[in-house]
């Protein structure tokens, strides 16, 4: 029983399609339409590529070729839609494509029609059939290098600094040169008296700095100075921008998110369905981490929340939850709804959370106040298209501010207190 | 100003004009004395401030670590924060509805009807919402207990299953005592019980019997049964002190046909007539076109009285008893007799002589059949008073080896519950299985709990061949145990869980293979639907053939036409009932329909008899108390004067006086089951010869309808009665002018405000005044749905209940009765008419309270709404003294988080407690103003379910929860910019409006105004002439009467 439940966790995803040898192209089948080539790159983003590169083999093969190189292309739909039934079938050419990967199974898309998964094999020649250019991953590894172009912003303080102290010296040797020259001047007697008026000013520096006038501009200043620091330290409370703590598990979305691409809907499932956009189970991890990267002492604290054996590849039972710090905490009082901003309006997780992909440790990187809410609702126009929902809004919209005006959030109620506050 | 001319009143003090009603009337809350404390002066007060706000600084520099703990393994179908919804049963002894559980990461939070059911259809009651906080229950027992010592399963099953073969060895008696058990699983699950061991016998009994019922059925047509009745199909309805519409039989179901029967539209302009017969004014009486004070004592002579009027009619002989004159009796009978095949008698009384009486009338009148049906039995109540009377007698004579007590508590809820308490010790082997250590359990030696309802798999069936399952909804917060394992565990049988039992069931008796299902298919579905209908065999009911002289005469020697003693009625209350959910504090805090109480026991009383005796109701509740002796048994409870009430009768309600219950109900009135008596066989709930003196002590009852008046203005109820409806469906409407210099214009033709136009939605409601019975169960809806704060009863009696809902109960007088001396108010308050209105945020167009608020925390909205923004409120309460209608209400206190309000409201003050909270809804805290939201976050839900749909909002799929809770539908909400929504049809919205274009040519456009031409001659809105433009209708009530001048 507990057997079955871990095989059907450990699916993979269009594992087997590599094989040692087919003459027979299948390829010319496949369509070239860049309509149908986009909704396979989707399909493939949203379900295949956790597994599966083109051109690089991962958990699974890389199916650049696979329609060449598999027997068929409905074998190739029938060992998506369910691959374990086509081993269980005894068809050699699945067996020994288990066996290669280590048999692990791929996930089952049993409600994919062959549209679908011809789309995708659409993209993947499309794909295929492109030279090589860089992989994302050794570009992403390069870090910095050619990116940025002009002096580092740590050279720039560094120089600034310099500059500063220059001033500084030259100040000091100005007022030396003058104290002398006046020495030098009042010492000499054939001077007018008009002359010596001159000389001995008694505008003096120190005489300055101590007139009450002076010193009330500095008093002032530095009260102004001192006041607008405490109400923007008032104001800061329960502002937690840049908020970046450790993790139990040093989880690096620069690696997932950034070179291996994985959709972040793949791991976060309820960002498209619900009020939250969970952070995922160990159960996800194990889709392919029960094969890659067994030995490494995070993926073991993965395996032990989960209860997993890696030796006889079986689930103990005793779990552990893992405690994750929470980087993102809404007050209470406030409702956000993720699937209404990512699924209804279309926003990329990054509007919100910043450059995700380039994060080793994430961070919190808007301010999420209520002005920042507000700003986008007032800036933001509605994603309507292809939305009935909107389709009557929309209309007396355009009746009253023109044909072509746009609707922003803010036009339909987006900042009325009871959309957030309830 | 109305036309009605009707003098309406809330409660005594107002009729008569109390100075201190008076003095308090406009103010929302009186000033009561606040002692003032000299521990603290201003300087410490200071302090204190100046501490905490350098603590509070302190403290926000830092913000604390919050973890996130996914999921280990994520179940498929659970997804935090996304609610799912499971099919299941509420079954409470014999109460039952079928319902949905809303389950939110894992925790019940809200329970609604299951509109699959073909019992409840869909409705709930105020009991069956409230059932989701007993699951909370901080009294709960935490696992099997011996005594007072907690123990294990182990430990527990080897001790009694050692005792049990013990005691069947000697050939010992073995008892299993219940309350009725719907479920048939586990019926076959005592009955392997009685297998191994044969001594064994199962006694059911309900704590209010319908065992007069049972066996005056036996009687008539040879079958222990109760028939369903239908009163959807009744035109003439006669309702002889049976409360169906609260508490008789199956009321949920009741109260959903009754409602079917009184709702009218100008297409539609006739309705049932509904006469009842009582002695307290209860919730069924308050709904009668006419309603007749009577005696207990005068009950079944008013049945024989009425069989007899419609004998004559029949051409059948006389009954030897009889009765002078009762009101309006003959006019029922009258009626019936036109209405014949289309009527319906029934009785509350549990005296067999009674029932068979009525069967005989049911029977003349042709009703078996169309509104009675009697192939089609229910199980609700199943209780054998005789047998349970025979096991207490037994047990005090030491002739019961075993007892195990499955689910009930007879120590409290029987008559001779102190006496058979007493006799446990004696009793070799005593188990309860109930799921708080009440009274029985205490008295026990073994605790074995069950799981809460909500933990359980289950089946049931509440009506021949109607099933219906029970599943868990939360997987068991402690270590119980499902009771039917422990019966299987203890009868030496297998501890197969009582899931597999169940399944296994259903496969023998009601798979068939024939349909082309495959079990689990057939299986999946039923657990999905939560009901299942089995093909029904025939069944053959004998004619009626009672010996109705005997009847007669047994009624002629119990009843009696006059008397001069006083008489007491017990009864089932609507919030705590029967005392089993006595710890459940949104029942504590639900006022009583009719007396508008909360927390309290007390005995009602007509007016006359509080001259009597002396006792007087203030405006603030003060009343005195009386000491009532039964045979010699004595109870002192305070007195509460209700208008309706039969003179010489006093009304006290069972289901308090609990000792063993939790911190809710502790101390709480007194037990009134003692004073049941015994009459021909089964319990009567009454009794005569009652011995009343007024005892010295004061008491503040809290009351809630004084709480708030309207400051005179009269249009708040609008009724008419048929006949006029008939002639003119606008009957009833008071339509305010106001006098211009030239002109008297519609008051709502004139306003100081711009106006909305609302270009996507504009919610609104419809509330029939018609339908409504007064139930209450949609404000115990609002409570759990809001997470609204209970407040206990001082707070109650300082005015501060957080009801966002309330129902406001009017009394009426009819024109011309005179209230300017005691005659007069006594007479007034005989027997007056009663209409209930739901009040609630009307969510006003022009809302007084947003123009008032100084920080803008109440704005309006783009669809319609009066939104309240609590963060931002600062507690001024200028919105609450601006609203005419008195809906809003302020936090005087954290209720959250506080230990002073751990005993009222656990709910939000224990962890346990806690679960409940809907976490949709903001907890408020102390210092700011709520109301109701229209469900707002309902609302939002629904528009975000149609925008990932890409498509518009359908109707039906925003309900608000007292909506949802209404059983009889008197609450419609919706759309009103949606042609094709319910609430614009009903209220018969046209949507179009003409403008002129610029070349003179005039074109129909759709009107997105928030002022609406409301086409429904019935539609008003309440103090229209105040200009405020809710948002919300109310139609107007009509009364089945023939003249509206006529006495109640």
């Amino acid at each position: 029983m507990m057997n079955e439940k871990i095989s059907g966790l450990l699916k993979f995803h269009l594992l087997a399609l590599l094989v040692l040898s087919s003459f027979i192209s299948f390829s010319q089948d496949i369509s070239k339409d860049a309509a149908v080539i986009k909704a396979g790159e989707d399909l493939f983003n949203g379900n295949c590529k956790s597994c599966h590169r083109v051109k690089q083999k991962l958990v699974g093969p890389a199916l650049a070729g696979v329609y060449d190189r598999a027997p068929s292309i409905d074998w190739i739909k029938g060992w998506v839609r369910n691959s374990a039934k086509v081993i269980a079938s005894g068809d050699k050419y699945g067996v020994a494509l288990y066996n290669e990967y280590n048999k692990s199974q791929m996930t089952a898309f049993t409600s994919y029609t062959d549209d679908q998964i011809m789309s995708i094999l659409a993209y993947v020649k499309a794909e295929a059939d492109k030279p090589d250019a860089p992989a994302p991953g050794t570009q992403v590894a390069g870090g910095n290098a050619g990116g940025q172009s002009g002096i580092p912003s740590q050279y720039l303080d560094v120089i600034l600094g310099g500059m500063f102290l220059i001033l500084v010296l030259m100040l000091v040797i100005l007022a030396l040169i003058t104290t002398a020259l006046k020495k030098y001047l009042n010492e000499k007697k054939e001077l007018s008296e008009e002359d010596r008026e001159v000389v001995n000013s008694p505008y003096t520096v120190g005489s300055v700095v101590r007139s009450p006038g002076f010193i009330f501009i500095v008093v002032f200043v530095v009260a102004a100075i001192s006041f607008k620091t405490v109400i923007d330290g008032l104001y800061s409370i329960g502002i937690q921008q840049g908020y970046q703590p450790k993790q139990p598990i040093a989880f690096s979305h620069k690696l997932h998110a950034g070179a291996y691409e994985i959709n972040c809907k793949y791991c976060h499932t309820g960002a498209m369905k619900g009020k939250q956009a969970n952070i995922p189970s160990p159960n996800i991890c194990m889709n392919c981490h029960s094969q890659i990267k067994q030995e490494s002492p995070e993926i073991q604290k993965i395996y032990a929340a989960i209860g997993y054996d890696v030796k006889t590849a079986s689930y103990t039972g005793k779990q552990k939850p893992i405690e994750w710090v929470r980087i993102h905490n809404l007050p209470d009082l406030a409702y956000f709804n993720h699937s209404q901003h990512v699924n209804v309006g279309g926003i990329e997780c990054q509007t919100c959370h910043g450059p995700i992909e380039e994060m080793e440790v994430v961070k919190q990187y808007s301010l999420l106040t209520m002005g920042w809410c507000i700003d986008c609702h007032r800036k933001t126009n509605v994603n309507n298209e292809g939305n009935a929902y909107y389709d009557k809004l929309m209309q007396v919209h355009q009746a009253s501010n023109g044909k072509n005006s746009k609707m922003k959030v803010e036009d339909i109620g987006g900042l009325e207190c009871s959309k957030c506050h309830y | 100003m109305s036309e009605t001319k009707k003098t309406y009143w809330k409660g005594l003090a107002q009729l008569k004009n109390d100075p201190n009603y008076v003095k308090h009337a406009d103010k929302e809350f009186v000033d009561l004395a606040v002692a003032e404390d000299p521990g603290h002066s201003r300087r410490d007060f200071l302090k204190m401030m100046g501490f905490s706000v350098a603590a509070a600084s302190l403290a926000a520099c830092e913000a604390p670590i919050r973890k996130a703990i996914p999921y280990v393994m994520k179940p498929v179908d659970a997804d935090p924060g996304i609610p799912n919804y499971y099919a299941s049963s509420y079954v409470n002894g014999g109460d039952y509805c079928s319902i949905v559980v809303k389950v939110r990461d894992g925790r019940p939070i809200k329970i609604e009807g299951n509109s699959l059911s073909s019992v409840t259809l869909g409705g709930t009651s105020a009991q069956v919402e409230a059932s989701v906080l007993s699951l909370y229950d901080n009294y709960r027992l935490r696992g099997p207990k011996k005594g007072e010592t907690s123990t294990d399963w182990e430990t527990i099953d080897k001790e009694i299953t050692t005792k049990l073969a013990e005691i069947a060895g000697k050939g010992g008696a073995i008892r299993i005592v219940s309350n009725t058990v719907l479920s048939p699983s586990t019926l076959a699950t005592i009955a392997k019980f009685k297998e191994k061991y044969p001594t064994t016998e199962h006694i059911q009994y309900d704590q209010v019997s319908a065992y007069g019922i049972l066996k005056a059925n036996e009687e008539s047509f040879g079958a222990s049964i109760i028939p369903s009745y239908d009163f959807s199909k009744a035109k003439t309805i006669v309702s002889i002190n049976a409360d169906f519409l609260g508490t008789w039989i199956s009321p949920i179901e009741f109260t959903k046909q009754y409602a079917i029967t009184r709702e009218v539209s100008e297409d539609r302009r006739e309705m049932s007539r509904h006469f009842q017969f009582e002695s307290n004014l209860s919730l069924t009486g308050a709904n009668a076109d006419y309603r007749t004070p009577i005696r207990p004592s005068q009950e079944g002579l008013v049945v024989v009285q009425l069989y007899n009027l419609i004998a004559a009619k029949a051409g059948k002989g006389n009954l030897s008893a009889s009765i002078d004159k009762v009101e309006h009796l003959e006019k029922a009978a009258n009626e019936l007799w036109e209405n014949k095949g289309s009527s319906l008698v029934v009785s509350g009384s549990n005296d067999k002589a009674v029932q068979v009486v009525v069967n005989a009338i049911n029977e003349l009148l042709g009703n078996y059949g169309v509104t009675i049906n009697r192939e089609l039995p229910v199980n609700f109540r199943k209780g054998n008073d005789e047998a349970m009377l025979a096991f207490v007698n037994e047990a005090k004579e030491g002739k019961i080896g075993g007892v195990i007590f499955y689910n009930c508590n007879p120590v409290y809820d029987h008559p001779m519950g102190e006496e058979l308490g007493a006799a446990l010790k004696n009793i070799a082997l005593s188990v309860s299985t109930s799921y708080t250590p009440d009274e029985t359990a205490s008295a026990s030696a073994y605790m074995a709990p069950d799981h809460h309802y909500l933990e359980s798999w289950n089946d049931f069936e509440p009506k021949e061949n109607t099933f219906s399952l029970s599943q868990p909804a939360i997987s068991p917060i402690f270590k119980t145990r499902q009771a039917q394992e422990s019966f299987s565990i203890w009868a030496g049988g297998s501890n197969e869980d009582y899931f597999s039992v169940v399944q296994a069931n259903w496969k023998n008796w009601f798979y068939d293979k024939k349909d082309g299902l495959d079990f689990q298919a057939f299986w999946d579905k039923a657990l999905y639907d939560g009901v299942f209908t089995a093909p029904s065999e025939e069944i053959k009911i004998s004619a009626f053939a009672a010996n109705l002289e005997a009847a007669a005469s047994s009624i002629s020697s119990n009843y009696k036409a006059s008397s001069n003693s006083d008489e007491l009625v017990i009864f089932e209350g609507y919030g705590v009932g029967n005392g089993s959910q006595a710890n459940n504090p949104l029942l504590q805090e639900l006022p009583d329909p009719i007396t508008k109480a909360v927390w309290d026991h007390y005995v009602t009383i007509s007016q006359k008899d509080a001259k009597k005796w002396g006792i007087t109701n203030d405006a603030e509740g003060f009343t005195q108390h009386l000491t009532l002796t039964v045979k010699n048994k004595s109870i002192t409870l305070p007195a509460l004067i209700q208008p309706g009430q039969a003179e010489g009768t006093l009304g006290v309600a069972l289901g308090y006086g609990r000792t063993k219950v939790g911190a809710v109900a502790e101390n709480i009135g007194v037990n009134v089951y003692p004073l049941v008596s015994l009459l021909n066989g089964s319990l009567n709930y009454s009794a005569s010869e009652v011995k009343v003196e007024k005892a010295s002590k004061e008491f503040q009852l809290a009351q809630t309808q004084i709480h708030q008046t309207y400051m005179g203005r009269e249009s708040v109820i609008q009724e008419a009665t048929l006949a006029e409806f008939k002639e003119n469906p606008k009957a009833g409407r008071d339509e305010p002018k106001i006098t211009q210099w030239d002109d008297h214009v519609d008051a709502s033709s004139l306003s100081l405000w711009k106006g909305y136009d609302y270009n996507n939605h504009h919610w609104g409601m419809a509330i029939d005044l018609n339908t409504c019975t007064g139930c209450g169960s949609c404000v115990v809806a609002c409570n759990v749905e809001n997470n609204v704060a209970i407040v206990g009863k001082d707070e109650v009696v300082r005015r501060r209940e957080m009801h966002w809902l309330r129902i406001d109960r009017y009394y009426s007088s009819p024109e011309g009765t005179a209230i300017n001396d005691y005659d007069g108010l006594e007479k007034a308050a005989e027997n007056p008419e009663v209409t209930f209105q739901p009040m609630l945020c009307q969510h006003c167009n022009n809302a007084s309270c947003e123009t008032v608020c100084p920080v803008a925390a109440t704005t309006h909205s783009t669809e319609g709404l009066n939104q309240m923004t609590y963060n931002r409120c600062i507690g001024t309460r200028y919105c609450a003294n601006n609203c005419p209608y008195k809906v809003r209400r302020f936090n005087w206190f954290k209720y959250h988080d506080n230990q002073k309000f751990y005993q009222s409201n656990p709910a939000m003050n224990t962890d346990l407690g806690r679960m409940v909270l809907n976490p949709e809804v903001t907890v408020r805290s102390r210092g700011v103003m709520e109301k109701c939201s229209f469900c707002v976050q309902r609302i939002q839900a629904g528009k975000l379910n149609a925008k990932r749909e890409r498509r518009p909002v359908k109707d039906g799929e925003v309900v608000t929860a007292c909506q949802a809770s209404c059983t009889s539908g008197a609450i419609v909400f919706g759309d009103m910019n949606n042609p094709e929504s319910r609430i614009s049809k009903l209220l018969k919205i046209d949507n179009t409006k003409v403008i002129k274009k610029e070349d003179g040519t005039e074109e129909t456009v759709f009107n997105y105004s928030f002022d609406k031409k409301i086409g429904n001659p019935r539609a008003y809105r309440v103090l229209e002439e105040v200009g405020v433009k809710p948002n919300i209708f109310y139609l107007t009530k009509i009364r089945n009467k023939d003249k509206a001048k006529e006495n109640a």
